[in-house]
Parts: structure tokens; sequence; C-alpha cells
């Protein structure tokens, strides 16, 4: 082990700073969704518990730096926080894990189930006139002549958008540019990753830049797509199982684009100003490590939720 | 000597003076010592709700509370139980002993830590608090089964909901900490097969956490949409099935009774090796026990819902791989029995309770392959023997193990013995009461009496008041811990280092003094 001493803080006001910020994320949240659609400003408190959690993330961070460039940080505590993202991004894939999982429950046993095929189709007498179909078009409420749960009026397959607009639309296929921009973007992070560690700063700052050019056209798309979806598709949450499935796993997975890129976009700031060397730039490692990983999740999501 | 010399060093490597060094500090024994002490506040808590639940049940017929408010105090003793006592006592200990037991100056990532901790004051004070709002607090049952949870719920599940999101993220950011100290820190030369028991119940344990704590964020998360957003993942109308809720929260809660579980594993290890002056018999096959229960943790959720409607092939799957669980949780029975076969075993209270441990959490594993067998389940599903199953490997099982482990531990966190004779009497109280609560609660659940309801069929009456009387003692009987530890703190017998008789032989923990320094290993120890 090296002569340095594992550096522990004697003591830090930023956790507890953060704790008390989730607690008004708490009580922001629940009063927002609970006062939804009526007159009311607890809306105010979540926005406030959104500014204290940048504001102590940003004293977090930085703090963080500031003591690598101090060189209190030996090598043992550098692994530390290598092992943390490691685990962090196995919580993550478990999350997706969870609505992956719901997805193939309900497409395999759940919808077949109520429209009356297999074991426990008898859920169908319920539910008469109800077809099992992905994706769900027509809703079991609807098919008995209720309006609680509509369906969607058109749905986003790559199968339904060759058969109705054949080639060209497949080319005019939003998520078949978003695949590119993606899949492209983790080969750019890793180029800029490559110029780091020769020392190519250059390289890493034009790569990483193109990196980020290529994220925020990602979530653009996805941001046009769903306008489409509300505006003129008639998919919105609301439309039973599929808008369901469909808005929460691409939804979180923007939102993880989202995170992902505004990691990296800081990170090019740090490279700006001169942060990082060939060996030590773990900030910048965790993070593409973090857009590699919304990468795999995009290839899964383009398998179960829109092509197959 | 050395901490009356620490202190006069400027406080550098002492604690901070007052209050702020317990909000801002980032060492790991003033971390394990906030948790300890608030799993032992919601240990009291939930222990009262649970008294409001066998005063309504002392008598058949509704006497002291309204149906409604039953609901809620089933709910919140529960939830409370689960993840404001069990899980912050474990990670409690974890706190105190992982570094000292692995040569490390403190956790990996202290910061980290001190959030992980305050995180649960906040989402416990949100969670009790919905109990004084107008509508009133959670009232599904602290599985929170869609649609009770969701169409037909008060409001204040959305502040339910936000809690668990937050008790969630302390879980997840607690286990990285855990896993990271002991994959990083480790003193040279203790191998992983080298690492005492209890870092290996809690590397598996962490593992668990980290795999199933976003499967329950991602749960809630759907609840929290199906309420307010108009999603339809537990609505079959959109096409979607409440069954899908109870999937997806077990394969979340399966893990997690393992979780509640694997720590005392390690802790009664540690105790009958040291008690029965022999090391532990069996180490290797004890880590590949643990290891194999948490692999077939993942596959055996569907044993909490047998009745729910699921394929002929589902129940037989569930059913076969929950028995398997059953043998590597019979290596460790054995390993244990093994341990004290022929050892020169005193029967100190740590020793007591772990011996305790042992055999009624054996009751409860039994009572758990009673209820995997599909056909018999049809019969015991939400009746009083679920209730006596999870409440003998919860009770005698976990909590006996973080008790033991208090014990066993206590006098190298005070310096001081504690009460030898008040233990043994602490020991047998909680003995008999525990059993004089649980054991009838198999009676009337296999006569039919269902879980959850305030009222009840008159047959039961006998059993009930039993009950009731069994479980008054034993609350009023954990009183005493309190002032047990209370007084060890201050005053008592001298510890030695090793604390207990050849003790220090079987840990790094006994090379330290008692009480152990404000910062330890800041050099790390060589391991042979």
């Amino acid at each position: 082990m090296s002569e340095q001493a594992y550096y522990v803080p004697e003591s830090s006001k930023l956790p507890f700073a953060m704790a008390l910020t989730l607690l008004v994320f708490i009580i922001g949240a629940a009063n927002t969704v609970i006062d939804m659609g009526t007159e009311s400003n607890s809306y105010l408190v979540l926005l406030l518990s959104f500014a204290m959690m940048w504001t102590t993330m940003f004293f977090w961070f930085s703090t963080v730096i500031k003591e690598n460039h101090a060189g209190l940080n030996n090598p043992m505590l550098k692994n530390s926080y290598i092992y943390g993202m490691a685990w962090f991004i196995f919580s993550e894939v478990m999350f997706f894990f969870a609505f992956f999982f719901a997805l193939a429950y309900v497409r395999n046993f759940a919808v077949p189930w109520l429209g009356g095929e297999g074991e426990k189709g008898i859920a169908n007498m319920l539910w008469p006139g109800f077809e099992a179909t992905w994706p769900v078009m027509i809703t079991p409420d609807q098919a008995i002549q209720g309006t609680e749960f509509l369906g969607p009026g058109e749905e986003m397959s790559l199968g339904t958008t060759y058969a109705n607009k054949g080639l060209a639309g497949v080319l005019g296929w939003l998520p078949l540019w978003n695949t590119i921009f993606l899949l492209t973007s983790s080969v750019t992070v890793h180029i800029a990753h490559l110029g780091l560690k020769n020392g190519n700063r250059r390289q890493f700052n034009i790569y990483l830049g193109l990196t980020l050019v290529l994220g925020y056209l990602f979530v653009g798309f996805q941001a046009l797509e769903y306008y489409e979806a509300y505006a003129h598709m008639g998919l919105t949450l609301g439309t039973g199982i599929y808008g369901t499935t469909f808005f929460m796993l691409t939804g979180f997975h923007g939102f993880h684009v989202c995170l992902g890129a505004i990691i990296l976009t800081i990170m090019w700031i740090r490279g700006l100003k001169g942060h990082f060397t060939a060996d030590d730039h773990f900030g910048f490692e965790a993070g593409s490590w973090y857009w590699h990983f919304v990468d795999v999740v995009w290839v899964c999501l383009v398998a179960f939720v829109y092509v197959m | 000597m050395s901490t009356v010399v620490e202190t006069h060093d400027h406080g550098h490597h002492g604690p901070a003076k007052g209050l702020t060094r317990w909000l801002f500090t980032t060492n790991h024994k003033d971390i394990g010592t906030l948790y300890l002490w608030f799993s032992c506040l919601m240990l009291f808590i939930g222990g009262s709700m649970a008294m409001v639940i066998r005063a309504e049940l002392f008598q058949p017929g509704l006497q002291i509370v309204e149906p409604e408010f039953f609901n809620q105090m089933t709910t919140n003793h529960g939830l409370i139980m689960v993840f404001g006592v069990i899980m912050p006592a474990f990670v409690g200990l974890a706190n105190w002993m992982l570094p000292m037991q692995i040569g490390a100056p403190d956790m990996a990532l202290p910061r980290l830590n001190n959030l992980s901790f305050w995180l649960l004051p906040m989402a416990f004070g949100i969670l009790i608090s919905t109990l004084f709002m107008p509508e009133g607090g959670p009232n599904f049952g602290w599985t929170f089964y869609a649609p009770l949870s969701t169409t037909y719920a008060p409001s204040t599940v959305n502040f339910f909901i936000f809690s668990v999101h937050i008790m969630g993220i302390s879980s997840i950011l607690g286990s990285i900490n855990i896993i990271t100290t002991i994959f990083n820190m480790r003193a040279p030369g203790m191998t992983l097969m080298k690492m005492p028991l209890f870092v290996w119940s809690w590397l598996i344990t962490a593992y668990l956490l980290i795999a199933v704590m976003p499967v329950l964020a991602g749960v809630v998360t759907m609840m929290l949409m199906d309420i307010n957003f108009g999603t339809s993942f537990f609505n079959a109308g959109g096409g979607g099935d409440p069954v899908l809720f109870q999937h997806v929260f077990w394969f979340f809660g399966h893990p997690e009774v393992y979780i509640m579980i694997l720590p005392a594993f390690g802790i009664a290890s540690h105790i009958i090796e040291t008690f029965s002056r022999k090391p532990i018999f069996g180490y290797t096959s004890m880590v590949y026990a643990m290891s194999s229960i948490a692999i077939l943790s993942f596959v055996v959720w569907a044993h909490h819902m047998f009745t729910v409607g699921m394929p002929l092939a589902g129940e037989l799957f569930f059913m076969y791989s929950t028995m398997l669980i059953a043998i590597p949780t019979g290596v460790k029975v054995f390993n244990w029995i093994a341990t004290m076969y022929r050892g020169s075993i005193t029967f100190e209270t740590p020793m007591l309770f772990a011996i305790a441990f042992v055999a009624l959490f054996t009751i409860g594993g039994f009572s758990g392959l009673m209820l995997a067998i599909v056909p018999a389940d049809f019969q015991y599903h939400d009746t009083y023997f679920v209730v006596a199953h999870f409440h003998y490997v919860l009770v005698p099982g976990a909590l006996f193990g973080i008790i033991a482990g208090v014990y066993y531990w206590l006098p190298k966190w005070t310096g001081n013995m504690y009460d030898e004779t008040l233990g043994q009497l602490h020991f047998w109280l909680t003995f008999f009461s525990v059993n004089i609560t649980f054991f009838p609660m198999h009676f009337v659940g296999l006569a039919g009496m269902p879980r959850r309801y305030p009222d009840y069929a008159l047959q039961f009456a006998d059993f009930n008041m039993i009950i009731s009387v069994g479980a008054f003692l034993f609350g009023i009987t954990q009183l005493l811990l309190v002032f047990i530890v209370i007084k060890s703190i201050r005053a008592g017998k001298k510890a030695k280092p090793e604390v207990w008789e050849g003790a220090g032989e079987l840990g790094l923990e006994w090379t330290l003094e008692s009480p152990a320094p404000y910062h330890t290993f800041t050099v790390q120890p060589q391991v042979k």
C-alpha cells in the first residue's frame, strides 16, 4: 500500500444538506401530484428542492475535485470512486429491468389472457370482445364500450411504419436516426477518451463536443417524436398499456440520456478549463461509462419496444 | 490510554463537540451509532403500533380502534419494522464493524455514508406524519398490493411513494459504500476466503440490495403513474394486470427477506465460534451456502402469490425452487451445531441469543417449507400461519441476531462490560414472551384465522388473549435492553481488548482497545 494515508474528511455539511434537500423534495413532489388540477403553488416547493439539489451537488462535486487537485486522493481512494460508479450503474440497470420485466409480462401473459388465450384465458369473460394483439390498439375497457381507457390512434413500431409508408417511411422513422446518433456518440466518446489517454487534448475536446451534439440531437428528436405522438397520433400515457409501456420505457431512457449529456457537458467544460491528465480523469471516465450504459439500454429499447 | 492522549491533540483526531458531531460526521463509528439508535427508536414506534394491534385483538369484537385505523397500524407496523428497524440496525452494525474487521481506516466513501443515514429520518418522518393527515396514512398493508394501493388508496399514498424512493436511495448508497469498502479496503493479506463471515454476509446482502432496491423504486413509480398520470400498469381495463404489481413487488420482496436475515447469519457465526471456543465449522461451505441462498432468492418470488391464479407450470417451478433453499440453509444450521459440538461452551447473553436464533429461526424455516407446498398454501395463504412464519424468521431470527450482535460488540464500543445478570434476565424474558406471542399464531392460522382483520370468530378468542399477553410482555422487556445499553455506556467493568476469552484470535476488531479509538487502522495491519 502507498505511504499516503486514505483521506477521510473530518466532517462535512454536504450530506446533511442533501438529505434536507430530499426532504423538501418529498414534500414538494407529493403535494404537487396531490394538488394537480387545482389552483395551488405546491410545485414551487418542488422547484425549490431542485434548486437545492443543483446547489448541493455543485458544492459536493467541486469539493471532490478540489481534494483531488490538492493531492489528497491516494490510489486506493481513486479505486473507491471506480467501484462506486460501477455499482451505481448496476443499480440503474436493475431499475430499467423492472420496466422491461413489466413489458415482457404484459406482452406474454397479461394481454393474451385478457384476450382469452392460454391457461388463464378465462379473464376474457370480463372483457368480452377484447382481442389480444400487440400493440394493444383497442383496450379491454374500450372493447366493452367503456371510456376510461381508449386505445391509441397510431403506434410507433418499425413494422407498422414499413407497412404504411414503405422504405421512405423507414428512412423518416425517428428511432432509426436516434439509433444512429446514439451508437455513433458511443464511438466518439471512446475516441475522446483515447485522445485524453494519449495526451491529445484537441482530439478530446473535439470528439467530446461531437458526442454532446449527437446526444442533444437525440434528445431533440425524441422530443419531436413525443410531440408527434401527442399532437398527431393520439398516442399518450393514458392510452392503455401500449402508451404506458412506450412512454415509461422511452421516457426514463430519455431522462437518463439528458443526465448523461449534462454530465458530459460538465466534463467538456472541465476539459476546456484544463482539468484531467492522461492518467487521472475518472470524472470523465465515469461519465463515459454512463453514456455507454444509456446506449446499451437504447439498443434493448429498439429491440423490445420498437421492433419486436 | 491512547484515546486520552488523542483528545489533547487539538481535537483533530477526536469527535467534534455538540450536535454538529452527529449531523456532519463522516466517521463510521458515529454513523453506526446513529443507525443503531435510529432503529432502536423505530423499534419502539413500530412496536407501539403492534401493541395497538394486539390490544384490539385481545378480545373478539371491535373495542379500541376503528377498523380504518387498525389497517393503518398493520401497514405502518410492517413498513417501519422492515425498513426502519431491521435494515438500519444491520447497516449500523456493518458501519461499526466492517472497517474494524477488515482493517480499514473508515468506510470507503465517508460523506456518502452520512447521506445514507440522514435520508432515513427524513423518509420516516414523512411516512409517520401521514398518520396525522386528514385522510390518514397508508392503509393497504406493508405489501401495498394494487389496486388497493392505487385506485382505492388515500391521497397520502403519494407521500408513501416518495418516502419509499428515499429509503431506497439510502439503501442503495449505503450498499454501494459497503461493497466498495469490502472490495477495496481490506488489509493486505486478507483474501476473500479469509474474510470474517459477517463481512461475507454483508457483501452478499449489499449485492442483493443494489439488485432489488431499484426494482422497488420501479414498482412504486408505476403506482405513482397509475394514480396520477392515467397509465394502466395495474389496470386490466387498459390492458395491464394487477397481478403484475405482485410479480414486480415480490421480485424485490423475496431477496429483501434474505437481506433481513443474511447479516444475522454472519453475526451468529461469530458468536457461536467465540463462545464454543472453536473456529467455525465449515467456513467455506458457509460462504457458498450464503451465496447460493442469494442466487436462489431471485427465482422464488412467486411463492408469495400461489393463490393469485398462475399457470400450473409456474406454481410447480416456484414450489421446487423454494424448497431448494432449504438445502443451503440446512448447511448453515448444521454447521452452527457442528461448531458447538464438543466445544467448551459458556452461555453469556450473546451466546444465549445466538443459540435461540438457531433454534427459533429453524422453526420459522420449517413453517416456510410448509408454506412452499402449493396445495397446502391454498389453505395457509393470508392466515395467521403466515404471520407466525415471518415473525419467527424476523423476530427470533433477524432481531435476535441484531440483539446478539449488540451484546457481543457492546464492550468493544463502550469500553465497559454490560450487566451480565440483567442481560440474562433480558434474554429469558424475551425468549419466553416471543414464543408466547408467536407460537399460538400457528394454531389459529391453521384453524383459519385470516390476517389483517381487526375482529375474529369466537373460537380464536383464547389463543388471541394469550398472544396479546405475550406481545405486551415482549414489548416491555425491550425497555430493559435500552436500560442495559445505557448503563454500559455510562459505567461498568472495564473491558479488555479481546473482551471475550480467546476472541483475540478470531478477528481484527479484538486486537483494538476497548473502547475502539475514534480512528482505527490508519495504517493497515498485515494479515497472515
